[in-house]
């Protein structure tokens, strides 16, 4: 089992948690990872991206190749869209479809939309409003974990338990609300490939 | 003690390297905040053997003051390690130079993180050559498993050789997790005991002759300690067509690249004085040279000129084979064997161009951050004047360099604000005004300070204070509270000695203050304050 996986958004929009929770569940599973950061200047405000590599070898390298990407999972549309030459030939992608727009040359969404639609393998939905309709709008970075969750070969189970690490601090009902985010997220996209007949 | 149970972590190389240091018995850990290394001294502070043991953790005013403890440290027996970015290595340069002289009593390690493609930082400085230059061994981690292993061995290796011992990480290391072995217990901390020659700590110049001498004989020992290193290793191949010297974390990627193995013949270097016997051996075995490292081409020049290996084509970073400036990736090692014409491997085919709708995501200061009502001010302040010049410093606020501020004009190192707007003031140039945040005039502002004191030069220094290291992630900053007493005490005359609240709705209170004391014909300071949205929203 070998999965390179690149997380896109904007600092701030929390895919370093995406990351923790993943390989906190590795780890459970007696997995090797790296897990290649960015930190710093960077974070605020600015594009952000981390490499997260899971096998059953030891894994080399921090940093995935061109083309060698199995995963992208962003926080935002055209995040995604700056790391496609890393996706592999087979990869997927998964995003959130709504736009952080910070910069002023940011592209319209008609634009936006044709970009993702040429990508082959697409989990594109809004997650932002689906955090709202649970009632925790700043779950969806957890959402969109769940939506990656198919993808990733890691029983979900131990991904929940990651998430539940990851907010025990916050109480309860945080851990309640993002463990539900997880699942929607989950459900969304396997729903979608159902309906497609993929898996 | 259960020595041998082991724990598997997930940790950043920082991480690793700090858990490392505790558990072989670290007493002390002095440091300035400083992508890419900030994070070995917050995971020591979070740490619970280190706050059972009450390991020192706190942060220092600058590199300089955090060596110089730590080196007090080690002079009465205890480990201790200092941690910095690269850049801090020139801040403490002073100290570590000449720790190499004093040497080292308790095992000290000074921790330089090297931020090649400039992620964070201002310029790709490798701190290898600093190493070779005060004659002090430099360890090189290539994952995290080393850099874990690295503190107890860098110890040993200190208190053995009584040298302190230089330990290079690169942003891909620090600031990559991987799961690791880790030790469930912690070794006892050194008894305290002073140097067996206090002679050597007096660095007068009859002393320091005598002592010179034995260093550069120490430092040859060390080349052969690095022929046997475990880091080190010689790696036979079957095609001597080519010989690979490989350092640090260029060592991962070179086996990224040759996922079925590595057909030619490698030196694997992460322990410095370089292993001269071993590179021979590799250059008589192999019709060429390669050299992959990360950062400057420290290795490939000594190869190419000081170990006299003969004639040998070296491929390099000089040469151009392997790009000369940016990090290391598998990507840019394939096309270095591409372009010295050999197979290279585990390559896909072409990948997608990006997409054309992308456009940049430069960083940018927060919303609802004080430095902006600075920015914004100061640039209204400065709207009267023909050539107004702003010198800027380091910090979030030289994100006031980018729209929609477009404020300063310089920035340059750690406290070169109030320095600069002397000197440019000394020139003649008006108005001068320094902007400095409240971490970094204590780092490195308040000597300048006080030339402009001196000299009542016509400056005017707005300190933009939110009350904590920003930039870094937010720790805590030393002159926190302390700021006007500081100013007054280097003898800022109190009549031009401001504090203003940085707020939206002061922008216009902020102007006219700026304004008045831009017109003032000597030095003014103003402390603009107010806490920085990220530390306040913890509260």
């Amino acid at each position: 089992m070998k999965k390179d996986i690149i997380l896109a958004g904007v600092g701030g929009q929390g895919i370093l948690s995406i990351a923790n929770v993943i390989g906190e569940a590795a780890v459970k599973e007696n997995l090797y990872l790296k897990q290649a950061e960015v930190h710093g200047m960077s974070q605020r405000g600015g594009d952000v991206q981390s490499n997260l590599r899971i096998s059953d070898t030891p894994v080399h390298s921090d940093l995935i190749s061109l083309r060698g990407a199995d995963l992208i999972i962003s926080m935002e549309p055209m995040e995604c869209l700056r790391y496609l030459p890393y996706l592999a030939k087979d990869g997927w992608v998964v995003t959130n479809t709504t736009p952080f727009i910070n910069i002023p040359n940011y592209p319209s969404e008609k634009e936006l939309m044709d970009e993702l639609e040429k990508i082959e393998n697409l989990v594109a939905f809004n997650m932002d409003e689906m955090a709202k309709k649970i009632g925790s709008p700043r779950s969806s970075n957890m959402i969109l974990l769940g939506a990656a969750s198919p993808f990733l070969d890691i029983n979900p189970s131990a991904l929940e338990e990651g998430v539940e690490t990851l907010f025990k601090r916050k109480g309860d009902k945080i851990v309640e609300l993002n463990i539900m985010a997880f699942r929607e997220g989950r459900a969304a996209t396997v729903d979608f490939l159902k309906e497609r007949n993929i898996f | 003690m259960k020595k041998e149970e082991k724990a598997r972590r997930l940790l950043l190389g920082d991480e690793a390297f700090a858990l490392g240091a505790i558990n072989s018995g670290l007493s002390g850990a002095y440091a300035y905040p400083g992508t890419p290394s900030t994070e070995i001294m917050e995971f020591i502070q979070g740490n619970q053997t280190a706050i059972d043991r009450d390991i020192h953790r706190k942060w220092s005013s600058n590199e300089k003051t955090a060596m110089e403890e730590a080196l007090g440290m080690s002079f009465c027996g205890k480990r201790s390690i200092v941690c910095m970015k690269h850049v801090g290595m020139n801040v403490a340069a002073d100290p570590f130079v000449n720790s190499a002289m004093t040497g080292a009593n308790g095992g000290l390690l000074v921790v330089a993180a090297d931020d090649p493609s400039m992620h964070s930082s201002q310029n790709e400085q490798d701190s290898r050559f600093y190493g070779d230059f005060a004659m002090i061994p430099v360890l090189e981690p290539s994952d995290q498993r080393e850099a874990y292993n690295m503190a107890g061995y860098g110890f040993e290796l200190s208190e053995k050789h009584g040298l302190p011992v230089l330990v290079r990480f690169v942003t891909r290391l620090s600031h990559s997790r991987a799961i690791i072995e880790t030790d469930k217990d912690a070794r006892k901390e050194n008894d305290f005991h002073y140097p067996s020659k206090p002679e050597q700590w007096v660095l007068m110049p009859a002393l320091s002759r005598k002592r010179n001498k034995q260093l550069v004989k120490d430092y040859v020992e060390l080349a052969e300690v690095s022929e046997t290193s475990p880091y080190n290793c010689y790696i036979e191949g079957k095609d001597k067509s080519l010989g690979i010297i490989a350092t640090g974390i260029a060592w991962n990627y070179l086996k990224e690249v040759f996922p079925d193995g590595i057909p030619y013949s490698v030196v694997k270097i992460s322990q410095y004085p370089l292993p001269e016997k071993m590179i021979k051996r590799l250059s008589e075995n192999s019709d060429r040279l390669l050299v992959v490292e990360e950062g400057q081409p420290f290795v490939e020049r000594k190869v190419r000129g000081e170990l006299n290996i003969g004639l040998r084509p070296v491929y390099g970073k000089l040469t151009g084979e392997v790009e000369r400036t940016g990090e290391l990736t598998p990507d840019l090692l394939r096309e270095t064997f591409k372009k010295i014409g050999m197979e290279a491997c585990g390559e896909e085919e072409n990948p997608l161009t990006p997409s054309k709708v992308v456009s940049p995501r430069p960083p940018a200061l927060c919303k609802g951050c004080g430095h902006r009502d600075v920015f914004q001010a100061l640039n209204e302040a400065l709207a009267d004047y023909e050539s107004p010049k702003v010198f800027g410093d380091i910090g979030c606020y030289t994100l006031g360099y980018l729209a929609p501020f477009n404020a300063i004009d310089t920035v340059v190192d750690m406290g070169a604000s109030i320095t600069m707007a002397k000197g440019a003031a000394d020139a003649g140039q008006h108005p001068a005004v320094a902007v400095i945040g409240d971490s970094t005039f204590t780092h490195s502002g308040m000597t300048g300070l006080l030339d402009a004191v001196n000299e009542d030069s016509p400056v005017t220094v707005i300190i933009t204070d939110n009350l904590t290291t920003g930039m870094t992630g937010g720790q805590d900053s030393q002159g926190t509270g302390k700021l006007e007493d500081i100013c007054k005490g280097i003898g800022v005359d109190p009549e031009h000695l401001h504090t203003i609240t940085s707020h939206p709705t002061n922008i216009e209170n902020m102007k006219q203050l700026f304004k008045k004391e831009i017109d003032h014909k000597g030095l003014s300071v103003i402390i603009s304050r107010r806490e920085c949205i990220q530390t306040a929203r913890r509260h």
